[in-house]
């Protein structure tokens, strides 16, 4: 599954018309999540340019890969990817939170096809993807189902009632991948609530567990490769993710989390975008 | 009089009446509905004897999933196997499944419309000895509120049986509602069972009172009417299991013949059953309403008998209210 340097060129291309894209989105809607989107760019890129079996013109087929959204909240990347991908035209992410929209502040399966689930209360997709991919085993579906949760979201019981079940089972067609970014609303978590040591809570529950720099597309793909390859548990990539990447005004910054850029700021973060943070002239910067 | 078309028990005010849970209800209908169709899966909570889980747990080891003692995980597990193809049957509490579970139910299977059925055993005071804690008398108002979501309360275990099979044939999310004490099996195989109809239990011409009911207590509520016409006093008894939707035409035919509506549910006064049938009838036919049920209080520790009595839920509280409804209008 390597990619060569011109695969993940082209791959890094397309994360910055995403973040270009999710930027315009969270602009339009005047309110909506920043931070997570952005750092999350580069795996979604991953998910919908390389790594997903699946069909845009055929949402429906019944043998993709099944992407679950677990935090609703980072939904915008999600929509921007699919958008690029083809699932829809991309000038209708400029609808995101409107009324009458089909994509809605959260995601909502039945409005947009596609779409895998209904999130934004946390600590619940990595059920639902567990009970597909336990599904998929009893009926012999080779298709593999992936869950993107946030750190924050770990604080959730759910969460721990699923990380059982799937270590019970062993369920090794489900790769989850936790976007640890150390931030949500209240602040870092480490100080709203500790999750470290993480990697060893995941271990003790019989999962593997992979560590990746998530805004590196070549090794989050070589993880996800990794995953796959492995038939005994359940695996965990940890993507290690800057919120707010691509805009160093706000990378690292959990103010981010739940607010939108201005019409000003979001000029000013686009021109850092395109311009690859001022290093090379871009000629709509 | 009895409703001829409802082809009741022979025995159905015989002192021998044949009596089960309706959660038996569940365990046979869960097998059948496996039978029938191979995506029936179940899921339980460590309760498999209790909930009768394990009924279907030998039939088809396979296709039961046992999840611990996590509801909110076998809430979205069974979304996610019902994404995936499955009909499944979640079973635990019903104080904890909808109780527990209920986010995860409203998100990942009523706004998703995902086909999950959530069995909730041991609903009511008629739960017994285990208290408050275990006695659920809130469910039907969450239920009934959310969107998509059919309610259902057999009324003893054979119309649980068809509940149950008629649950796993539709395609939509579906609570099914059960207790723990063995009440009388007034259905039999013959007694029509529809999701979204009622059933006239007891008939005559001229009542003077409709009592409208929901689950086993249905059966407190027909002797009730027994009791009430050697008395001279008129009524008709309609069963209501599926609370929602509510079989409005059935409720409109009754309160317009009687004028004069007593509903009865093992559950609170507020916002359950009788709050669905008031709120029907306040819009389109307004008569007075009495709504028996727990009122604004948790249960406690008793036998089944003496907490319906306490709660004012049995066949001789039922007759009381009525007569004290229809002689003093309270």
């Amino acid at each position: 599954m390597a990619l060569t340097d011109a695969e993940s060129t082209k791959l890094e291309k397309q994360a910055e018309k995403i973040r270009e894209t999710i930027i315009t989105m969270l602009v339009s809607a005047g309110s909506g999540h920043t931070a997570g989107p952005l750092g999350m760019a580069d795996i979604f890129t991953a998910f919908y340019f390389h790594i997903l079996k699946h069909d845009a013109k055929h949402p429906e087929w019944s043998k993709r890969d099944r992407l679950i959204l677990s935090n609703g909240h980072i939904v915008p990347v999600c929509y921007a990817a699919m958008a690029h991908a083809g699932y829809f035209p991309i000038d209708e992410c400029r609808t995101l939170r409107k009324f009458g929209s089909r994509l809605q502040g959260h995601p909502e399966r039945l409005l947009l096809p596609g779409l895998e689930t209904t999130s934004g209360p946390l600590g619940e997709g990595l059920s639902q993807a567990a009970g597909m991919a336990y599904a998929f085993r009893m009926d012999g579906m080779k298709q593999r189902v992936y869950c993107v949760m946030s750190d924050g979201e770990q604080e959730e019981g759910n969460i721990w009632e699923a990380v059982m079940f799937a270590g019970k089972h062993k369920l090794h067609n489900l790769t989850a991948v936790m976007d640890r970014n150390n931030i949500q609303i209240d602040g870092m978590t480490e100080e709203v609530m500790p999750l470290e040591p993480i990697a060893d809570k995941y271990r003790a529950f019989n999962w593997h567990v992979i560590e990746v720099n998530g805004n590196d597309i070549p090794a989050f793909i070589a993880a996800v490769g990794e995953a796959q390859a492995v038939h005994e548990k359940p695996t965990i990539i940890i993507a290690h993710t800057i919120p707010g990447k691509g805009v160093p005004d706000i990378e690292f910054d959990y103010h981010w989390h739940g607010k939108p850029p201005t019409k000003e700021e979001g000029k000013r973060f686009l021109k850092e975008i395109r311009t690859m943070r001022g290093k090379v002239p871009h000629e709509y910067a | 009089m009895l409703n001829k078309d409802a082809h009741l028990s022979v025995k159905v005010f015989a002192d021998d009446i044949p009596a089960a849970p309706t959660r038996d209800g569940f365990g046979t209908g869960a097998v059948e509905a496996g039978k029938a169709d191979p995506r029936v899966v179940v899921l339980c909570a460590d309760l498999s004897e209790s909930t009768r889980a394990e009924w279907f747990e030998k039939e088809f080891p396979e296709r039961f999933i046992e999840m611990g003692v996590a509801e909110q995980n076998m809430a979205t597990v069974a979304s996610g196997m019902a994404a995936a193809g499955k009909i499944p049957f979640t079973a635990s509490y019903a104080v904890f499944n909808p109780g527990r579970n209920y986010e995860q139910i409203r998100t990942t299977i009523a706004i998703n419309q995902m086909p999950v059925k959530i069995c909730g055993m041991h609903a009511g005071v008629s739960v017994g000895p285990d208290g408050a804690t275990h006695q659920m008398l809130e469910d039907i108002g969450m239920m009934r509120m959310l969107p998509h979501m059919t309610v259902i309360a057999p009324g003893d275990a054979e119309e649980a049986r068809k509940a149950v099979v008629a649950a796993a044939a539709t395609t939509t999310p579906v609570y099914l509602r059960f207790g723990r004490t063995a009440t009388p099996t007034f259905t039999t195989p013959a007694t029509p069972f529809q999701i979204g109809k009622a059933l006239l239990l007891w008939d005559c011409e001229h009542p003077q009172l409709a009592l409208i009911s929901t689950g086993s207590l249905s059966y407190q509520a027909l002797q009730a009417a027994r009791a009430l016409a050697e008395d001279g006093v008129d009524s008709v008894v309609l069963h209501v299991p599926t609370i929602k939707p509510l079989d409005t035409e059935a409720v409109l035919a009754a309160a317009r013949q009687a004028g004069r509506v007593i509903t009865v549910e093992e559950h609170q006064a507020a916002g359950g059953f009788g709050s669905a049938v008031t709120e029907f009838l306040a819009e389109h036919h307004p008569v007075p309403v009495k709504i028996l049920g727990v009122r604004d209080q948790f249960g406690q520790s008793g036998i089944p008998e003496e907490l319906l009595a306490h709660y004012g839920l049995d066949a001789r509280s039922i007759e009381a209210a009525a007569r004290a409804f229809i002689t003093k209008n309270i």
